[in-house]
């Protein structure tokens, strides 16, 4: 037999560490939260519709990855999606006449922004607002908006042709 | 051909026999069990032989499963241009699957044939006789404990194996083959909902009930020869197996 302290300690050392488990789980894996690098400005961007796009999806320019999405909120003033980035201290010199986009990477990944340059002197600066955004892609409304334009094109009186196949979506 | 149907009766009344006993035996300790809690000390002392024990095995082996499914999951994923996809793919295979059913497996091997071949060689060595005679109830004094300490230790376990494999897939995903770390977690985060870790914690439960009920009837009626602990310690591993994996059938169709 161990002495009944070592096992004591043991004991409550595993279940301690299975409680934290369990912990790490419930707060880690499911909460909304993402770990934010200290030096870091933000930049505020307005959307009509975010699409699928999640705090923590990157911010990219030209593929390089240089912030993150930090938060997404609803105004109920402007009736519009809010999205708050945390750009690298690095990339300081975004000019305000930049633009936003919220991309799709591969074919079911996640959603992110691309920023693209503008050419104005002036720099973006922490708490500025992003004046050029496009919104995520609905793939439905792609496709009614295809077969309203087909149906407009079709002369009064024909029949109505059978819905052609959907082309894939394309800027 | 009358000798094979008679054969065949008789296991069949073989196998009806133990069902009842072992059903018999998890009703005796169920109604033992308000009462067993009430030892702490003995419980325990379980609670380290069957989890603190199998703690190092388990660790080591949830590593090693994550970061092979790092790795096939990026291979698989990167064919499609979705390897982002891969945080919530593992996380929850883990959670419904994987993490339950691995540490059940194991949990069998380390811990249940442990309290079998303990139980049986006391059967053998005439403990438990000693304490019937004694008028100590060893159901209630040593099997009970060890039923306990696994059934209490199990879904620790697998939360603790769940949270080292995801370690393990992030590992391999993010600081080896680049997956971009925020898309990873957050993807994550945005499909695996509370229910799916009750699901993976409520299986681990069922799991620990079921093995470590099994390890004890197998050690305590044990036949009480070496070739009998024997038996009982293989028997142990070979019916937790198969019935981890049909109660994991059950519970997932109950639970989706």
């Amino acid at each position: 037999m161990r002495p009944s302290r070592a096992i004591d300690i043991s004991t409550g050392l595993f279940v301690v560490l299975g409680f934290a488990a369990i912990a790490f789980l419930v707060t880690q894996i499911t909460s909304k939260e993402v770990a934010v690098h200290s030096d870091s400005y933000r930049l505020k961007a307005q959307f009509e519709n975010v699409g699928g796009l999640k705090p923590g999806a990157p911010v990219t320019m030209s593929g390089v990855t240089v912030g993150r999405v930090e938060k997404i909120i609803y105004d109920m003033k402007l009736f519009k999606a809010v999205v708050t980035l945390r750009i690298d201290e690095h990339y300081n010199s975004i000019p305000n006449d930049s633009d936003a986009s919220i991309l799709t990477s591969g074919l079911l990944g996640g959603q992110y922004i691309g920023l693209s340059p503008g050419g104005s002197e002036e720099v973006l600066k922490n708490g500025d607002r992003i004046e050029f955004v496009q919104d995520a892609i609905v793939l439905e409304n792609l496709i009614s908006k295809y077969l309203f334009s087909q149906a407009e094109k079709t002369p009064p009186g024909a029949a109505t042709p059978a819905a052609p196949p959907v082309p894939a979506a394309r800027e | 051909m009358k000798g094979v149907i008679a054969e065949l009766v008789a296991g069949l009344r073989g196998f009806l026999e133990r069902v009842g006993a072992l059903a018999r035996f998890f009703g005796r300790l169920l109604w033992l069990t308000p009462r067993g809690l009430l030892q702490v000390r003995l419980v325990v002392e379980q609670v380290y032989n069957a989890g603190a024990l199998s703690l190092v095995i388990i660790m080591t082996c949830g590593l090693f499963v994550g970061m092979v499914m790092g790795l096939q999951g990026y291979d698989l994923l990167q064919r499609i241009g979705s390897e982002d996809a891969l945080g919530v793919g593992a996380a929850l295979a883990l959670l419904r699957e994987l993490g339950p059913v691995v540490t059940a497996l194991l949990f069998a091997g380390r811990a249940g044939t442990a309290l079998a071949s303990e139980l049986g060689l006391m059967r053998a060595t005439d403990q438990l006789a000693a304490m019937e005679i004694m008028a100590v109830d060893p159901m209630r004094r040593v099997v009970l404990p060890r039923f306990l300490g696994g059934v209490i230790a199990m879904p620790l376990l697998t939360a603790v194996f769940i949270t080292i494999s995801l370690y393990g897939v992030q590992l391999i995903a993010v600081q080896s083959f680049g997956v971009d770390q925020g898309q990873f977690w957050s993807q994550m985060r945005g499909a695996v909902e509370l229910s799916d870790i009750r699901e993976g914690l409520i299986k681990g439960l069922a799991f620990g009930i079921a093995c470590s009920l099994i390890a004890v009837f197998e050690g305590y009626n044990a036949l009480p020869t070496a070739e009998g602990v024997g038996q009982a310690t293989t028997r142990t591993v070979v019916i937790s197996a198969v019935v981890t994996l049909i109660l994991d059938y059950i519970l997932t169709a109950l639970m989706l």
